[in-house]
């Protein structure tokens, strides 16, 4: 599995393969939206702001998930010094980041009908900004410090001190008390969730998750060749 | 002039400080903002409670509590163990209703009685149709 993703065998993926990812992501988007926008019914509380979930948690989800995965390939990186691992996390970040800002852009959307504010900092909201500065400054260090080996290690160090707020954000609905409610799907118990509107969110999730993988494949791509190609200018 | 090593200098610094600041940031926040709320109870069992300062207190909002007059609007806060009368003029969010979720942010006059400024509605993690919600209702 790991295999597919050296260095040589990424830039063989050929665009054939992309394009026909990005047909399927388009096809399952189109029917997770129309399932999340028109069949899916409304809250009992919230209405039809409801549907602003179908995006925000599938983002959520996909910014903390890549940020664990920059933070595990990070490590594996200092240990082990294995040279594609840097440019996986680096073409991985501005994927995590954007998903970020859209879970916390929509999550202030449905903040000011349903809680009656944009924005408060409560634990949720501040552990998730804090976040967002990380991915920030993850990716900051990647593009202004020139030196590959510097900018991997900088990098490297910001991801592993990073990684150590993904639990405050997936348990700070737990441990303090906040206005953020707490996670509606669990491994432990049943989803809280009635299942007409588990579907649209499952699809959903699922098409974003196809999204991420292209345009991370396509970044990934990129930064191989650039590597490759830094690497025979300093041959010469 | 900004050559490469410089640019790369100043970057770090501007880094360090960047993280210097999103720490004492965090290191803040978990001293006091961290609990966003305290409930009934909580405030109940403090020793000594500042009347001065602005707090926040959330829970349910006990059923047939509220009483609206021309401006001002009193509701009972509940966590099902103790109780805070609560005062508020101004909107209050859609979502505001008997038994649902709600955190009030004001000050204390005592222990039992709050004047609030700002009223937020708490949502909980339970997603449903309404034909669900009323099944639900009937059920019980």
């Amino acid at each position: 599995m790991l295999k597919n993703f050296f260095p040589n065998k990424i830039l063989s993926i050929s665009n054939k393969f992309i394009t026909s990812l990005a047909t399927l992501m388009i096809f399952i988007v189109f029917i997770g939206l129309i399932y999340a926008l028109f069949i899916s019914p409304p809250d009992y509380i919230q209405g039809d702001s409801v549907r602003i979930m179908y995006v925000h948690v599938p983002s959520s989800f996909i910014s903390l998930g890549c940020f664990a995965f920059i933070g595990v390939a990070s490590i594996v990186n200092l240990i082990f010094k294995i040279k594609f691992m840097p440019l996986m996390a680096k073409s991985l970040a501005p994927v995590g980041c954007i998903f970020t800002l859209v879970s916390i852009v929509t999550g202030s959307l449905w903040g000011k009908p349903t809680w009656g504010t944009w924005w408060v900092w409560d634990a949720r909201l501040t552990s998730m900004t804090i976040l967002f500065c990380f991915y920030i400054a993850y990716i900051f260090t990647w593009k202004f410090i020139d030196h590959f080996e510097k900018a991997n290690k900088i990098s490297s160090v910001i991801a592993i001190i990073g990684m150590f707020n993904l639990p405050v954000i997936k348990y700070s609905v737990d441990w303090w008390s906040t206005l953020h409610q707490p996670s509606s799907i669990t491994l432990t118990s049943v989803p809280t969730i009635h299942y007409t509107m588990l579907v649209p969110l499952s699809i959903m999730l699922f098409g974003m998750v196809i999204y991420s993988l292209i345009i991370f494949l396509m970044g990934y791509k990129t930064e191989v060749m650039k590597f490759k190609l830094h690497k025979k200018k300093n041959h010469k | 002039m900004l050559t490469k090593k410089v640019k790369s200098r100043i970057f770090i610094l501007i880094l360090s400080f960047l993280s210097v600041a999103v720490i004492i940031f965090i290191l803040r926040s978990l001293d006091e903002n961290v609990v966003y709320f305290f409930s009934p109870t909580e405030i109940y069992n403090k020793p000594n409670i500042s009347l001065n300062e602005k707090i926040r207190v959330g829970g349910l909002v006990k059923e047939g509590s509220t009483n609206k007059n021309e401006n001002t609007i009193n509701f009972i806060i509940t966590d099902l163990k103790n109780e805070i009368f609560v005062s508020y003029s101004g909107l209050l969010p859609n979502l505001f209703s008997e038994g649902k979720g709600v955190i009030a942010e004001g000050k204390l006059k005592d222990k039992k009685y709050f004047v609030a400024d700002t009223i937020l509605a708490k949502h909980d993690e339970n997603y449903m149709p309404p034909e669900v919600s009323e099944a639900l209702d009937k059920f019980n």
